[in-house]
């Protein structure tokens, strides 16, 4: 890390430092730290949004939807009604192989609220939360901590640096289950009721929280915020490789030599970072397949190796970018049991509300797990066929769980077929047989 | 209006309705679980799926994406698939997937045969199970006397919590845990406290809540025979459907009528009627001995022995405000108008006459219960409506939802988007002030309570008169300020009050706050409980002049009657029994025609049996005036008989000249109709016996109503002709024809496909609008002109005074009613009788909770409860219940410690949620 001019290329890992150790308000401020609140403080709310806007950022919750837009919905000035907006840190990370926004918060508890006053001073929210996962308890505390150093010094609480801001700041601990990530679900877990989507619309930006204006995102989202309104959308742009504007935090876990988190150019290939980030396959595996961005993904394959990551490509190819961070699969691992254990993972976490969902992930993972231990039958493949139609297309559902849910299947059953049929009509499983998984 | 497409059929739909309703309406078919008429959407099951194209083009292509009707709205050019293949494949998915957990017990389920479940696995065409796993299995839970769960029946609609906690506002129900484990129950076993508990027994689609006495004693719904009736037990006159089968009364199911009850009834309505089939009903007329014995009659030597009575003596009578206005009718004909007592006790006969002649007077509307549910300003003044009227409370609860509908139109949200916006809303409700002398369970949902002697509910009522007139605000006086400016600001205010606390001057004060509203401008609404399912009918018949007890005794003491004929009421709950006992032994000879052994009946020389409302035609007035008639499920058995039936034959007998033209029972009814302005409309309560629906009478038993033979076969093979109905237009067969004829005449809802409660749509010409055939009852009462004096600065204020407490009624939904608290299931839930005191006043006695207090001097002795929300120097009693009938309303009493009194061991009870401490 360089010393006063900050690093620009990677903004929001800067301060992550190789022994993971939190930075604090003093270190943060000492690299440029709180800059970009004065920047917007500094500017009306509408120039911030018109920046966010420009900047193309969009969010990385797993959706891709664009930032700005989003907030735009969100009523301004006198065509709010009087009471309170809220803006709320998505910090749930749950989603299988994901655990970029633990390394955010754990390292840089500064960045995310610093991003969480910009935001809300855009939306002009009065009250903010972190929702965050309940066993990030290290990063619960680091955020307190970093909140209470903000009001110390006048960052949040009434007034701030004397603009006539006022914004309080809350952390949450999540109820512990996937659902709660869903940004209705969140909604209806902090308001103290059962963790259940809501119907859209009413969108949360007109009733939302309580039924006020609400702003969901992302941790790594709002982590950008702050740099863009300091530095400009043309700078946020010029980070990326492809369209997709900015840096994204893109992981890997599976049998791979280093797997791990990085900071990377938005658009970075996926060889790039299997290859040279992760350090390849471990000796003796040959990838397989890989879900790239989190459990609730659509497989791709070697063919796919070559695509850039971002939000448009990966979706061309038939999958999502998601979260940004692959599990890979390889040749030694079972592709049914890798996608039993996932349903099953879905399954447990249904929130109950929707037939498609509650009943018919319980009756997939049963299937697999029947093929999974040889007792398959041949019309169970066309049971886990029709259950993917059923369950999977956006729409069929109340949310959108079930249909990521339903991917990693309907990909294996396009990509690994032929693992299915031969559990079904060698009745065992090849790779446990084969010494393996 | 827009216009749709539906598999290529353009409809003409009413705007701001979603689809699946607007499908339903038109008569199409569409399977649904989640959705509820009175509820709204919110799009869990996904049972109701179509598919939606964006234009023809994608119509043609077949490229549409999977809807939920219940959730979309209908928009002009939309265009929907409903048959397609896609759909219909979704939808029998749904249900594949409903039956993955559910049990194959349809044949032992008391939902059988009128299972929403059955009937919408039958219409989405799905057979065959391919899943192969085990089914999940809860344990069921005992959730009081009335409601019989059995959970693994539950597929998982939210109906029920839906049902319970938002829109009957209930906390003791919930769901619990997730995926495919949730639960529906309370957090553990225990008597549901709700007072519309019952209704999940209708709301649930499948077989978890089922009728608890119903499960004990079970029919089928194909084998009842069921005849179009009304609650007696309060004066709301809820329209019910009881079915019969084997001369025991089963059940009762909720009746639709969309100005009244809607879909709902409350628990002393649907469980209250039990005491039909109760072993202390009379089965032959009694003729008293000297022993003090009774010899059993046929109804020859009865009738001989009225006749006689009759003939020998002067008669006097005594009326009921429980039964019709026919009985009624023809007793006061037998006795003469100056010598009939409607019945009243002598406190409450004033009061019921003061309530008519507010209503009658005050320009504002007398408002049914679906304006009510409009209100969107309420102030309840001493009423506890949920104890005295309860369905009034559930919809006073819909009420204060009309601020949330408000701040949804402002959205452009239909008020079917339920979750949407009660997630909106959250806890922003129109304004409901609650004045009244202790807690109500309706204060969880008011802006603000009162809890106030009578007197100074009357004084806090004419001060919000004063207020909204803008006469000058005295000092103190800022609630009555704010509830004044809630009012008027209002589009349709509501004021509430009634006979519940026994004080003429809050109804007073409430008729002076409606007509200030009215003065004001606004279309002010005055609603006045009363007791009695047919109260009012009693004081149109009377008129305010009829005599009282005290009248009628006088007379018969000065030598003018002697002969004391008593119509369906047990005095000794009207008066204390010193008084009764006085009443009757200034008579020669007293009758007594009633349902069911009462002290009353033991005391008579001639004890006449008379068929309850579920064996006899009559109307009934409920507190709106409306003017509503019930007929009989069964025939009565034995020498029992509707009472206007033994009347008529006395005055036959008697050969007296207003017999001669009455015929039937619509004669009565039109005679009554001539002879009392008041009533002249109750002829068109319901049409009279000649209707018949298409050429043929209606059925009061389904078309598949099996084993007529069987259910005699132990006594003979040859099946008896079915008794005739010469009444009415319905048949004790299942011959004829239930469909599209008038409300008042629907005896059950059944369509094809449609063996449930909700094939109810198919008898409404929109969903949740009126019957096609129109809606039942007849309303009397229009809005008057105005009272002629008005202003009144209402009483003095209530002084507590030392050693001596008012006595308010504090009423219980489970107790209060006298016929309703024999039914079994609700007599568990009664408790003794008590009395209240805050703890300060227990202080000053010495008293703790539960020990015993006497009051006055030996009129009562009752179990102390302490509540803090009776106001100091009153003290709340147990009206209606055992052991408190001597207790006299607002009268003064002595209290002190009761002594040898033992302390009940603690109990698990559930009717009132205890004493009210919040
Ligand atoms: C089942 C489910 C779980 C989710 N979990 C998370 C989560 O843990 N963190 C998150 O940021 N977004 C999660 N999301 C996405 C959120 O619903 C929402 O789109 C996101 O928080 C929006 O933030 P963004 O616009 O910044 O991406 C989840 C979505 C679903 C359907
Ligand atoms: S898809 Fe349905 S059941 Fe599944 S989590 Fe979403 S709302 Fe809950
Ligand atoms: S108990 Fe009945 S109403 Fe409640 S969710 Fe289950 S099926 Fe639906
Ligand atoms: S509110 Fe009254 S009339 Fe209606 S069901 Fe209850 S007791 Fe019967
Ligand atoms: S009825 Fe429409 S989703 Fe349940």
């Amino acid at each position: 890390m360089s010393g006063a001019l900050p690093v620009l290329d990677r903004p929001l890992t800067r301060n992550v430092r190789a022994d993971r150790s939190p930075t604090d308000m003093a270190a943060y401020e000492a690299n440029g730290g709180y800059r970009g609140l004065r920047a917007a403080l500094a500017m009306s709310a509408a120039d911030c949004l018109q920046v966010l806007k420009d900047s193309n950022l969009r969010g990385r919750g797993g959706a891709g939807f664009p930032t700005g837009m989003k907030w735009s919905f969100v009523p301004m000035g006198d065509a709010c009604s009087p009471g309170h907006k809220y803006l709320i840190c998505n910090a749930d990370e749950m989603e299988p192989g994901t655990f970029k926004d633990r390394l955010l918060m754990e390292c840089d508890p500064h960045q995310l609220v610093e991003g969480m006053i910009c935001a809300a001073y855009t939306l002009q929210a009065d009250v903010a939360y972190i929702f965050i996962r309940a066993e990030y308890h290290k990063a619960t505390r680091l955020l307190q901590e970093a909140i209470d150093a903000c009001k110390a010094k006048g960052y949040l609480g009434d007034n701030i640096l004397g603009s006539g801001y006022n914004l309080e700041m809350h952390v949450h601990s999540s109820a512990g289950r996937y659902i709660c990530g869903e940004e209705t679900a969140l909604i209806s877990s902090l308001e103290g009721k059962r963790a259940n989507p809501r119907a859209k619309p009413p969108f949360p930006q007109v009733s939302g929280l309580w039924g006020r204006p609400t702003i969901v995102n992302n941790v790594e989202t709002l982590c950008n915020v702050h740099h863009i309104i300091e530095r400009g959308a043309d700078w946020f742009q010029s980070l990326g490789l492809t369209a997709d504007a900015g840096t994204k935090l893109y992981g890997v876990s599976g049998r791979v030599k280093n797997p791990g988190c990085w900071e990377l150019p938005m658009g970075t290939p996926v060889r790039e970072i299997i290859e040279e980030y992760a350090g390849g396959m471990e000796e003796g595996y040959q990838l397989r397949g890989f879900l790239p961005g989190g459990g609730s993904t659509d497989f791709l394959t070697v063919e796919h190796l070559d695509l850039a990551m971002d939000y448009d490509t990966i979706g061309k190819a038939g999958s999502r970018m998601g979260t940004g961070t692959m599990i890979i699969l390889d040749d030694k691992t079972c592709p049914v049991g890798f996608v039993k254990n996932l349903t099953e993972f879905f399954a447990q976490e249904s929130c109950g509300f929707c037939t498609p969902c509650r009943d018919g992930l319980p009756w997939s993972a049963q299937v697999l797990d029947d093929i999974e231990h040889g007792r398959g039958l041949p019309e169970d493949m066309d049971t886990l066929q029709r259950q993917v139609a059923f369950i999977g297309a956006i729409g069929n559902t109340h949310c959108a769980l079930a249909p990521g849910a339903m991917e990693p299947i309907q990909s294996a059953l396009k990509y690994f077929r032929e693992d299915f049929e031969r559990h079904i009509d060698g009745g065992s499983c090849p790779y446990c047989d084969g010494g393996n998984s | 209006m827009p216009v749709i497409r539906i598999d290529g059929v353009e409809y003409e739909v009413e705007a701001g309705g979603n689809l699946l309703e607007a499908t339903l309406g038109l008569g199409l078919d569409l399977p649904y679980f989640c959705w509820h008429p009175a509820m709204g959407s919110i799009g869990a099951c996904r049972q109701c799926a179509v598919v939606q194209y964006l234009d023809e083009e994608s119509e043609q292509a077949g490229r549409g994406r999977i809807v939920m009707g219940c959730m979309t709205p209908v928009t002009d050019g939309a265009i929907f698939s409903l048959g397609g293949d896609r759909a219909q494949q979704f939808r029998e998915a749904i249900v594949e997937s409903l039956m993955l957990n559910h049990p194959h017990d349809c044949p032992v389920c008391a939902e059988g045969g009128e299972c929403h479940l059955q009937d919408m696995t039958v219409m989405v065409g799905h057979r065959d199970r391919h899943y192969r796993g085990r089914k999940n299995t809860h344990r069921n839970q005992y959730l009081g006397p009335l409601i019989h769960h059995e959970m693994n029946r539950c597929i998982t609609c939210y109906r029920c919590t839906r049902y319970y906690r938002d829109y009957a506002g209930g906390t003791d129900l919930a769901a619990l845990a997730s995926r495919d484990h949730i639960y529906f129950g309370r957090h553990q076993e225990g008597v549901l406290q709700s007072e519309f508990a019952g209704n999940l027994v209708e709301v649930c689609p499948t077989g978890v809540f089922t009728d608890r006495i119903l499960v004990h004693d079970y029919t089928r719904k194909w084998d009842l025979q069921s005849a179009p009736s009304v609650c007696t037990g309060c004066a709301v006159g809820c329209n019910t459907l009881p079915g019969e089968r084997y001369g025991r009364l089963k059940r009762v199911h909720n009746r639709y009528n969309v100005e009244v009850n809607g879909y709902f009834l409350c628990d002393r309505g649907r469980f209250g009627a039990g005491f039909v089939n109760s072993d202390k009903r009379l089965e032959y007329p009694g003729l008293r001995r000297e022993d003090g014995r009774y010899d059993a009659l046929d109804h020859h030597r009865a009738l001989q022995q009225l006749q006689a009575a009759c003939n020998q003596g002067n008669l006097a009578g005594i009326g009921s405000p429980r039964t019709s206005v026919e009985a009624n009718f023809l007793l006061r004909t037998l006795v003469g108008p100056d010598n009939f007592s409607p019945g009243f006790a002598d406190s409450e006969q004033p009061l019921v006459n003061l309530a008519l002649q507010l209503q009658q007077d005050s320009p504002a509307v007398t408002p049914d219960l679906r304006s009510i549910e409009s209100a969107d300003a309420v102030l309840v003044l001493g009423e506890d409506v949920t104890n005295t009227a309860p369905r009034i409370a559930l919809a006073l609860r819909q009420s204060v939802r009309n601020r949330a509908y408000a701040m949804a139109a402002d959205l452009g949200l239909e008020t079917w988007q339920d979750a949407a916006i009660r997630n909106l809303a959250q806890d922003e409700r129109s304004p409901l002030y609650i004045t009244a002398p202790g807690d109500t369970p309706l204060d969880d949902v008011a802006a603000g309570t009162d809890r106030l002697a009578p007197q100074d509910i009357a004084c806090l009522g004419q001060a919000v008169a004063a207020s909204i007139a803008g006469d000058s605000n005295e000092a103190g006086q800022d609630r009555a300020a704010e509830i004044a400016a809630a009012l008027a600001g209002a589009q349709r205010p509501l004021v509430v009050s009634g006979t519940g606390c026994a004080s003429g001057e809050v109804m007073q004060a409430a008729a002076a706050v409606a007509n200030a509203l009215c003065t004001a401008g606004r279309q002010a609404m005055l609603c006045l409980a009363v007791p009695e399912a047919n109260s009012l009918g009693q004081a149109l018949l009377c008129g305010a002049d009829a005599p009282d007890f005290s009248a009628l005794q006088q007379r018969a003491e000065a030598g003018e009657v002697d002969t004391l004929l008593v119509l369906e009421n047990d005095l000794y709950r009207r008066g204390d029994g010193d008084r009764i006992d006085r009443l009757l032994a200034a008579f020669k000879r007293v009758i007594v025609l009633d349902g069911l052994d009462n002290a009353t009946t033991s005391s008579a020389d001639l004890v006449l049996p008379a068929a309850s409302f579920a064996e006899s035609e009559g109307t009934l007035v409920s507190l709106e005036g409306r003017a509503q008639r019930h007929f009989p499920v069964f025939p009565p058995p034995a020498e029992r008989r509707p009472a206007w039936v033994w009347l008529l034959a006395c005055l036959k007998e008697l050969e007296r000249e207003e017999a001669g033209s009455l015929h039937h029972f619509d004669d009565i009814t039109r005679a009554c109709a001539a002879a009392i302005p008041g009533l002249s409309g109750i002829p068109a309560a319901a049409p009279d016996h000649h209707f018949r629906n298409a050429g043929v009478k209606i059925p009061r038993q389904t078309h598949r109503y099996s084993g007529r033979t069987a259910m005699r076969a132990d006594v003979s093979v040859h099946e008896p002709k079915q008794p005739q109905d010469e009444e009415s237009a319905l048949a004790f067969t299942m011959e004829g024809l239930n469909r599209a004829q008038p409300g008042s005449l629907l005896p059950y809802v059944w369509s094809p496909g449609w063996n449930s409660n909700q094939s109810l749509h198919k008898f409404q010409g929109e969903v949740g609008g009126p019957l096609k055939g129109g809606t039942a009852g007849v309303r009397l009462l229009q809005p008057g002109s105005g009272p002629v004096v008005s202003g009144s600065t209402g009483p003095e204020p209530f002084r507590a005074e030392d050693g001596q407490w008012q006595l308010v009624p504090r009423q219980k939904i489970f107790g209060s009613e006298e016929l309703s608290a024999l039914s079994p299931g609700i007599d568990e839930l009664v408790t003794p009788a008590f009395v209240e005191l805050g703890s300060a006043d227990a202080e000053s006695l010495g008293v703790a909770d539960g020990d015993g207090l006497e009051l006055g001097d030996g009129l009562a002795r009752l179990e102390l409860r302490i509540n803090d929300c009776i106001p100091a120097g009153c003290a709340g009693f147990a009206a209606g219940h055992a052991g408190a009938e001597n207790l006299q309303p607002l009268a003064r009493v002595t209290l002190r410690r009761a002594e040898g009194w033992q302390r009940r061991e603690p109990q698990i009870i559930g009717s009132d949620g205890g004493g009210g401490n919040d």
